[in-house]
């Protein structure tokens, strides 16, 4: 427990000090805060750099993943120079930079129901920046169970929403959407596309209203629902109310402890942000490349859109985007073999579904699409 | 937070005078609706007005409705600030110059 302040620190901290609302004592609450951050990408890069410049004491971060070229558009606690490395280390490196007098934890692990809420159990709240539903269910279940604050905040394109889950009294995740999207029905961002700048405007919600929950100031951002569109430059509010028939955090729960989120969320098990593994029969695609160079017959079809096939594309591809192959299957040859492709393997594999539904006997989905494509056959090919 | 007041018994015909309701379509959804971003109906209920965007958009039943014809469970509807299941779900009343929103749910964090 920290009771004053460095030198140092009250320079640092100065235009905190002299707000009446902060002060040496709110500056104290936030030196000896401990806020958990789940994910280090887009949201929980703001967050980072903005809570350690903040002075909250101890944040602890959890990621597993290593620093890509793609993610520089918007995770901007990371450069350049860290493409390669953990997320974590880079992060640390970053936020350190800003404010040394704080302690970082590590956690070097993908949060599951093991170690959920061993690791939540030690801060005073969470900062939810993740990408996958499991994750978002995982995180506000564990809140509600230990009692921690869920600052929740999450993007799309160029939407992002922003509230406080699981604070006395006020609603959870599960009260504004009690299930799921079925697997594939909403796509990631990965697929989807996202505004490099809207997570940076929703991280800076949710660490503002860290802060706030910290000081005990103003109205913490409960049983309210921020909806920001980037392109009409709108925030709306929505009213969130906590459901008394919440499995979770209503008046008679039948959730008391973490379960399995990949099956409650539809997924087969695998990795968390992992795309679902693909039903039925898949294809390399080194195979798919000695069929194009021995001449094999088959109907080769990208379900990418258009200005992705703009930026790479396979050989000997027909392109239908995804959104219109319901209405174009008359495109589709009935009597050749077909194979699927897009980018990463999540669509095409809806794409094989439907095709199957609609009669195609021989469908088989290319695995890993584009992407795996420059890495396996031919690096030429852009990854983006 | 100001509660959304009720209104005095409508003075109007929405269809006559041709005031609407808005429906606000979300980004993910709106590759299913043309690509619009808000779509105008004359409805006395909400799920009027979402049988009239149905009908004029037919891919996004699918998306706003499971096989049994019931709202999908990850896709909430409000009328102004408030979530119809807190009113009178579908058969809650629409008045002209309402909006009413599909609000999603959505994962991205990275």
């Amino acid at each position: 427990m920290f009771t004053e302040l460095s030198k140092e620190e009250y320079q640092r901290y100065s235009r905190h000090l002299i707000l009446p609302e902060v002060g040496v004592e709110g500056q104290l609450k936030l030196k000896n805060a401990k806020v958990l951050l789940v994910g280090t990408g887009g949201l929980g890069a703001p967050l980072g750099l903005y809570l350690a410049a903040a002075g909250v004491g101890k944040i602890g971060l959890v990621d597993f993943d290593i620093v890509d070229y793609s993610n520089l558009q918007r995770q901007i606690i990371h450069g350049t120079k860290d493409v390669g490395r953990k997320k974590l280390d880079s992060a640390a490196d970053s936020m350190l930079d800003i404010n040394p007098h704080m302690e970082i934890v590590k956690h070097d692990v993908a949060l599951t129901s093991e170690n959920a809420m061993d690791i939540i159990k030690d801060y005073d709240m969470v900062a939810d920046g993740t990408d996958n539903f499991p994750t978002r269910y995982l995180v506000n279940d564990a809140c509600v169970l230990l009692k921690k604050p869920n600052l929740y905040g999450s993007i799309f394109r160029f939407e992002g929403q922003a509230t406080v889950f699981a604070y006395p009294g006020g609603p959870c995740y599960r009260c504004l959407y009690p299930e799921p999207p079925p697997p594939g029905l909403v796509p990631s961002c990965a697929e989807g596309g996202v505004l490099g700048i809207l997570p940076g405007i929703i991280g800076v919600m949710q660490a503002t209203e860290t802060v706030k929950l910290i000081l005990g100031i103003g109205e913490p951002l409960v049983g309210r629902l921020i909806l920001f569109d980037a392109l009409a430059m709108k925030f709306r509010e929505l009213k969130l109310r906590r459901n008394p028939e919440c499995p979770v955090c209503g008046d008679h729960p039948t959730v008391t402890k973490l379960i399995d989120y990949q099956e409650f969320c539809g997924i087969p098990h695998a990795a968390p942000g992992l795309e679902p593994v693909a039903q039925g029969t898949e294809i390399e695609p080194a195979e798919v490349k000695a069929k194009l160079d021995r001449g094999d017959k088959f109907f080769f079809l990208d379900v990418r859109e258009p200005h992705e096939f703009k930026i790479a594309s396979l050989p000997g591809t027909t392109l239908i985007p995804l959104g219109e192959l319901g209405k174009r299957l008359a495109e589709v040859p009935q009597d050749t073999p077909i194979i699927v492709h897009c980018k990463s393997g999540g669509r095409s594999a809806k794409a094989c579904d439907l095709l199957r539904q609609s009669g195609y006997k021989d469908v088989l989905n290319m695995k890993g699409g584009t992407l795996l494509w420059s890495d396996k056959v031919d690096a030429s090919v852009a990854k983006y | 937070m100001r509660t959304r007041q009720r209104r005095p018994k409508k003075i109007y015909d929405t269809r006559k005078n041709n005031i609407m309701a808005k429906i606000l379509i979300p980004t993910p959804l709106r590759q299913f609706a043309d690509k619009k971003d808000s779509f105008e109906v004359s409805a006395a209920t909400v799920g009027e007005a979402l049988g009239q965007l149905t009908a004029a958009h037919a891919d996004l039943k699918k998306h706003l409705y499971n096989d049994e014809g019931k709202l999908r469970s990850f896709v909430n509807i409000y009328v102004n600030d408030e979530d119809i299941r807190y009113m009178s779900k579908e058969a809650t009343a629409v008045a002209a110059t309402d909006t009413i929103s599909i609000v999603p749910s959505i994962a991205g964090g990275r």
